[in-house]
């Protein structure tokens, strides 16, 4: 290996070190913080190393008021948004691979569209909507707005995975008689799976993060982050760790189970 | 019964100028292996879509065993097919992919168990039955993709160049094992290619197809000796036939034809085209060729010498046209040496110098 080559190579794992450490350190120093006792957070110089473990801190964060259920809600409305988005998306990505129709391109920029307003403008009018629906504070009306703003990612997602399953396929399929339906269900959508495991991911952890919306349409029926946001101000220093590491923990459990369908997506065919 | 029947098939592809196919119609009988066979954009994977329901026709109709089926879906029309890509689905393992078309029939599970395990004793993999395709060779896919197919029992077998992602063993040896296959099984074979060495090896008849029409139509031998028009000799055979333009001219003794300098006598049924120029149409292997001089032969200069074991390739210039000739393995020439050619009076065809179709009478 030349010196140039070498120096090339040191400088990408130093990247990569680099980048995972931004990732990394930020997430380790709030679990840490999350798992400590009140006490030695206000300790001088903090101990980098878990030395004091504690489950004190977020003990108190979960016992105290509309924590559980906001918890439950963020759970419900997480869920319900990723099985709404799929049960639109899916159909909709397959329409955008397998067919080429009037205002095909279009239709594709107007779903980049919706994700260029901002939350705010949307919930505003939206909170007027559900106001006047009956549906205002309730899980019902984050799930919709959260399934709206997932729906992008899922059809372009799919879209593209589902071109990449080969039309000969399904052509094979309906020679040897399936219907069309049929030909979907058990040649497609199994080899389209791990994009599909993808944009449930997607939308989950969108739908997990999301606060503004949901602060927004919501008062007693909070999901996590509103929740967390809304007494953020007022709260100790040690439950506002608690509450950065239980809204975390999850959206990584999720990934992390998600993952072994992604194993196969980025970067290689589905093969 | 399972014949095939195309009446008047049209197909123009959206935003194209041409026909994909241009009113083709063509009858394949009951049991017949028929290759469609041209250069790509000839039609004829159009056409093989069409008989099997993944494409429609803008007119036209296509009958199986008597039975319209041209407005009737793929699922419907009793038919298997195999495909370039093979097709074979990734996430089923290679009983399932093969016992696919027995399951969407809802064939009973025992019954589908020893048909698949026939079909895969057939094609040699009953050893495989339980891999994934990603852990089989090309050339085991391919297995898989013909048993698949055959498995059905359809009556209509239809292959899409189910050879050309082989490699050059593999596909020799497996065009001599897919026709001894298809016969056992003896169903009514639509087979595309654009590799005229398999139409020839593998077809009852052969359908050389150009610009979406059907160029000339019959048994590879007779495609093969007597080619309706110069595109057909020229696409067929390797190396293709060889044209040379030449005139007719009639003197006392009957026609003659001149070559550039050179004067051949030619055949009494010539006559008719007396001072016309003609394209004159000589396979590589009926020339015969000589090192000495012999009266009333054809010189030529060699250019390429190319032994290719079972006989000898030259590459020799007639004048100012350039012929290939087939020689005798044992045949010794050193390039830029002269030679003697002789074509056999019974082994040339004539063509029209303009519209290339054979000429009429001269075949």
């Amino acid at each position: 290996m030349s010196a140039r080559r070498r120096r090339r190579a040191v400088l990408l794992q130093a990247a990569c070190v680099a980048v995972t450490l931004f990732m990394g350190v930020p997430l380790y120093l709030v679990t840490l913080a999350a798992l400590s006792s009140r006490e030695s957070l206000n300790r001088f110089p903090l101990p980098l190393l878990p030395t004091d473990v504690s489950t004190e801190t977020l003990r108190t964060f979960l016992s105290s008021t509309g924590i559980v259920g906001s918890f439950l809600n963020s759970l419900t409305v997480g869920l319900s948004t990723v099985v709404l988005a799929l049960l639109v998306g899916v159909p909709a990505g397959y329409a955008l691979s397998r067919y080429t129709f009037r205002g095909r391109g279009p239709y594709q920029l107007f779903l980049l569209l919706t994700r260029a307003l901002p939350i705010v403008v949307l919930s505003v009018p939206l909170a007027q909507v559900f106001l006047s629906a009956g549906l205002y504070d309730t899980t019902y009306a984050v799930t919709l707005l959260h399934t709206a703003l997932a729906l992008p990612t899922t059809v372009l997602i799919t879209a593209a995975i589902f071109l990449s399953v080969p039309r000969d396929h399904e052509e094979a399929a309906v020679i040897f008689g399936a219907t069309p339906l049929q030909a979907f269900l058990r040649i497609v959508l199994p080899q389209a799976l791990p994009g599909i495991a993808a944009a449930a991911m997607f939308a989950f952890v969108m739908s997990w993060n999301e606060v503004l919306g949901a602060a927004v349409l919501t008062l007693n029926q909070r999901t996590l982050p509103a929740q967390v946001l809304s007494t953020l101000g007022d709260s100790p220093l040690a439950f506002r760790f608690a509450g950065g590491f239980a809204l975390v923990l999850p959206a990584l459990l999720f990934i992390a189970v998600m993952r072994k369908y992604l194993l196969n997506m980025w970067g290689t065919t589905l093969r | 019964m399972a014949d095939i029947v195309i009446d008047h098939l049209v197909k123009t592809y959206p935003g194209a100028t041409t026909r994909a196919t241009d009113d083709v119609s063509l009858t394949v009988a009951d049991g017949e292996f028929l290759v469609l066979v041209g250069p790509s954009g000839c039609g004829k994977t159009t056409l093989l879509r069409m008989v099997a329901g993944l494409e429609a026709p803008d007119g036209g109709t296509i009958a199986i065993a008597g039975r319209d089926v041209t407005d009737l879906p793929a699922r419907e029309r009793r038919l298997s097919m195999v495909f370039q890509s093979y097709a074979i689905f990734p996430h089923l393992r290679v009983r399932q992919n093969i016992g696919f078309g027995l399951t969407m029939r809802k064939v009973p599970k025992d019954e589908v168990d020893r048909r698949v395990r026939e079909a895969a004793a057939v094609l040699e993999l009953t050893d495989y039955l339980d891999r994934y395709p990603a852990q089989l060779s090309g050339g085991q896919r391919q297995r898989v993709a013909v048993a698949r197919a055959i498995v059905v029992d359809a009556g209509v077998l239809l292959m899409d160049e189910p050879l050309s992602n082989l490699d050059a063993l593999l596909r020799l040896q497996f065009r001599a094992e897919l026709k001894r296959i298809v016969r056992r099984v003896g169903a009514t074979t639509l087979y595309v290619t654009h590799d005229q060495a398999e139409a020839m090896s593998l077809g009852d008849r052969v359908a050389v197809m150009r610009s979406g029409r059907i160029a000339q139509l019959g048994p590879p031998i007779e495609v093969y000796d007597h080619p309706s028009e110069r595109f057909v000799g020229g696409f067929l055979g390797a190396p293709p036939m060889n044209f040379v333009p030449a005139t007719v001219r009639v003197n006392g003794a009957g026609p003659s034809l001149h070559i550039g300098e050179q004067v051949l006598p030619a055949p009494e049924h010539l006559d008719p085209y007396r001072d016309r120029a003609v394209l004159l149409g000589v396979r590589a292997e009926n020339l015969e060729v000589a090192t000495v001089q012999q009266p009333g032969w054809l010189t030529a200069r060699v250019e390429v010498v190319e032994p290719t074991g079972a006989s000898v390739l030259l590459t020799v210039r007639l004048g100012e046209h350039e012929v290939k000739v087939q020689a005798p393995p044992t045949f010794r020439v050193e390039p830029d040496s002269a030679v003697w050619l002789r074509p056999p009076v019974q082994s040339l065809r004539f063509y029209d110098a303009e519209t290339g179709l054979v000429l009429a009478g001269a075949a």
